[in-house]
C-alpha cells in the first residue's frame, strides 16, 4: 500500500548524512569528553564543533556559542530555561508572562511554578495565533522577571512578531526566552539581531535524532540547573554529555542552515499546493492559523461536521499519516488548547487535522491525498447529525427565500 | 490512535444501519460537539418491538463502532428487551473498549433508550388524546 507522512512535526527519519556523523561515535571515538586522555580529545573536539554548527543556526556564531547548552529534548531546555531562571532570579520578582498557546512543556511547568507562589499571565491570541506586542506591554509589572513566547506555534504554525515582542522586553530590562523548537530549522533564526536571551531547539525537528537539543543562554543569565553532579555544559545540565547525538544534532543543523531557504521554499510551495487542492476539492474546510506568516511545512484545517479521530483513522486505513487537536485523539480527552485560544468553536476544533510536510513531501502525492481526503469526509460527514442538521438548515434557508 | 479490538475496526469500518428511518416513531439525541461526541438515533416501533432502528454518529471511531453495534443490538428485540441493553453489554459485544473510551458505550446505549422513551411518551400522549 502506497504510505503518505503527512506527520513529519512528530517524527522524521534522520538524514543520512547526519546517521553517518554520528556513527563513530558509538564506537571509534566512544570517549568521555572529560577524560584528560587521548581518548577523550576527539569528543570533546566534536562536542565543541556541534556548539558551532547550532551556533550557526540560530546566528550565534562567534562570540555567543560557547552559550548553548546541550539537553535531551527541548521540553528539558524549556524547563532549564523557566524553572532555572526563576529559581536564580527569585529576589527579583515572582511575575512571569507567556502566551496561551505554548507548548506544554512551557504551560505545565507554569502551573506547578504556580503552585510554589508565582504569578503567571498567560497573553491570549488573536484569530490567527498572534499576541500582540501591545498586550505584552500591557501586563508588564514591577515584579515581572521572564517572559517566554514561542518563536511559532508547531500545531497551527503561526510565526509569532518575535522581535517585537523581545523590544518591548528589552525596554522594561526583561529577559526573553523563545521555544523555538518548531521553528530552528525552517524559518531563520538570528539571535544577536533580535538579541533574544534564551532558546530552545530540537534537533529531531530537522532530520536529526530524537534525545538531542539545545539551549542558547545568552551571556550575563542566570539560571540554576536542573541535574546537578559534574560540571559539564558550563555547569548547567550534568551528565556524560551523549556525544553521539549531539553530534547529529550538530551536523543537523548545519545540513538546516546550509539548506534552508531551498528547502523551506520548496516545501511551503508543496504545503500551498496541497492547500489549494484540498480547498478545491472538498466543500466546508475551515483553515486554522495565520494565512501567510506561518511555518512552511504546516497546514492545519478543521473538516467541518466530522471529527478528527475518525478522520485520522479512515486516512490511516488509506497509508496517508495525519494528526488532529480533536478530544478524542488525545489521552487527556481535551481538545487542543491552541484551537481553543484561537476562538474556534468546539465543533470545528473536533474536526481538526495537523498536515506536517517534510523535505520527502511530493507534489505527486497531492491528488491522492486530496482524493482520499474527499472522499472519508464525504463518508463520515453522510453518518454526521451535524452535516444532515446542515444540510436541513440549507434547504429551509432555500425555501425561505 | 488508541488501540481498538477488531470487532470495533471491523464496525468502524463497515458501519451498520446509517441513517435515519422514514417518519420515525421515537427519536434519541445525546452528546454535544464540546465533549466530541453527538449521537442521533431514530426508530420504527411494531407490535412493540424495533422494526428498524438507524442514527446519524459525529464521533470518533469508538463512537461510530458503538452505534453500529448498538442498532444491530436492537433490531427485532422488544422495547422492554431493548431497554435493557447496556452500555456494558455494547463494550463487551465489541470485544472491549479502550478505558478513556468506554463513556462511548454509555452515548450509544443512552441514545438508544432516549429514541424508546421518547416512543413511549409519545404513545401515552396520543392515548390520552384518543380517550
Amino acid at each position: 500500500m502506497k504510505t503518505i507522512n503527512l506527520d513529519y512535526t512528530a517524527a522524521a527519519p534522520v538524514d543520512q548524512g547526519v546517521l553517518q556523523a554520528m556513527i563513530p561515535f558509538f564506537t571509534e571515538h566512544y570517549g568521555n569528553p572529560s577524560s584528560g586522555h587521548a581518548l577523550g580529545e576527539t569528543p570533546r573536539r566534536a562536542l565543541e564543533e556541534a556548539r558551532e554548527k547550532v551556533g550557526l543556526l540560530i546566528g550565534a556564531e562567534g562570540v555567543d556559542e560557547k552559550q548553548i547548552i546541550f539537553t535531551a529534548s527541548a521540553s528539558e531546555a524549556n524547563n532549564l530555561a523557566l524553572k532555572g531562571l526563576v529559581a536564580a532570579n527569585k529576589k527579583k520578582g515572582n511575575h512571569i508572562i507567556s502566551s496561551s498557546i505554548e507548548h506544554f512543556s512551557v504551560l505545565n511547568q507554569l502551573k506547578s511554578l504556580q503552585k510554589e507562589g508565582f504569578e503567571v499571565t498567560l497573553l491570549p491570541v488573536d484569530r490567527h495565533g498572534t499576541v500582540d506586542p501591545a498586550q505584552l506591554a500591557a501586563a508588564i509589572t514591577d515584579q515581572t522577571i521572564l517572559i517566554s513566547i514561542q518563536t511559532a506555534n508547531p500545531e497551527i504554525g503561526t510565526i509569532q512578531p518575535v522581535e517585537k515582542l523581545i523590544s518591548v522586553a528589552h525596554e522594561n530590562e526583561i529577559p526573553f526566552h523563545t521555544d523555538a523548537a518548531a521553528a530552528a530549522g525552517w524559518i531563520p533564526l538570528d539571535v544577536k539581531k533580535t538579541g533574544v536571551d534564551m532558546l530552545s531547539l530540537a534537533a529531531d525537528q530537522f532530520y536529526g535524532p530524537k534525545g538531542a537539543a539545545a539551549l542558547f543562554v545568552r551571556r550575563g543569565i542566570r539560571l540554576r540547573p536542573l541535574i546537578e553532579g559534574g560540571i559539564q555544559e558550563k555547569g548547567l545540565r550534568a551528565g556524560t554529555e551523549n556525544v553521539p547525538a549531539i553530534v547529529g544534532l550538530g551536523e543537523a543543523a548545519r545540513l538546516a542552515y546550509q539548506s534552508l531557504d531551498e528547502r523551506s521554499q520548496r516545501v511551503s510551495a508543496i504545503r500551498d499546493q496541497l492547500k489549494a487542492g484540498l480547498f478545491k476539492e472538498i466543500p466546508h474546510l475551515h483553515l486554522n492559523g495565520h494565512p501567510e506568516k506561518r511555518l512552511p511545512r504546516n497546514l492545519n484545517i478543521s473538516v467541518e461536521f466530522v471529527e478528527g479521530e475518525a478522520l485520522l483513522m479512515r486516512l490511516n486505513m488509506a497509508g496517508i499519516y495525519v494528526s488532529s487537536g480533536s478530544s478524542c485523539t488525545s489521552q487527556a480527552l481535551k481538545s487542543s488548547h491552541v484551537l481553543g485560544a484561537l476562538g474556534l468553536p468546539p465543533e470545528l476544533a473536533q474536526g481538526s487535522l495537523l498536515l506536517s510536510l517534510g523535505k520527502e513531501s511530493s507534489k505527486e502525492d497531492i491528488p491522492y491525498i486530496t482524493e482520499n481526503l474527499g472522499q472519508v469526509s464525504g463518508l463520515l460527514r453522510n453518518m454526521s447529525p451535524l452535516y444532515h442538521q446542515h444540510l436541513k438548515e440549507g434547504n429551509d434557508n432555500a425555501r425561505v427565500q | 490512535m488508541p488501540e481498538y479490538s477488531e470487532k470495533v475496526m471491523e464496525h468502524f469500518t463497515n458501519p451498520r444501519n446509517i441513517g435515519e428511518v422514514s417518519e420515525p416513531d421515537g427519536i434519541g439525541e445525546v452528546g454535544n460537539p464540546v465533549c466530541g461526541d453527538m449521537m442521533k438515533f431514530t426508530i420504527k416501533v411494531k407490535d412493540n418491538r424495533i422494526e428498524d432502528v438507524k442514527y446519524f454518529t459525529f464521533g470518533c471511531g469508538a463512537a461510530i463502532a458503538v452505534s453500529s453495534m448498538v442498532s444491530e443490538m436492537a433490531k427485532g428485540k422488544t422495547l422492554e428487551e431493548a431497554l435493557k441493553i447496556t452500555n456494558k453489554q455494547v463494550a463487551e459485544e465489541l470485544g472491549g473498549l479502550p478505558g478513556n473510551k468506554m463513556h462511548c458505550s454509555n452515548l450509544g446505549a443512552d441514545a438508544l433508550h432516549k429514541a424508546i422513551t421518547d416512543y413511549m411518551e409519545k404513545q401515552k400522549v396520543e392515548a390520552g388524546s384518543s380517550s
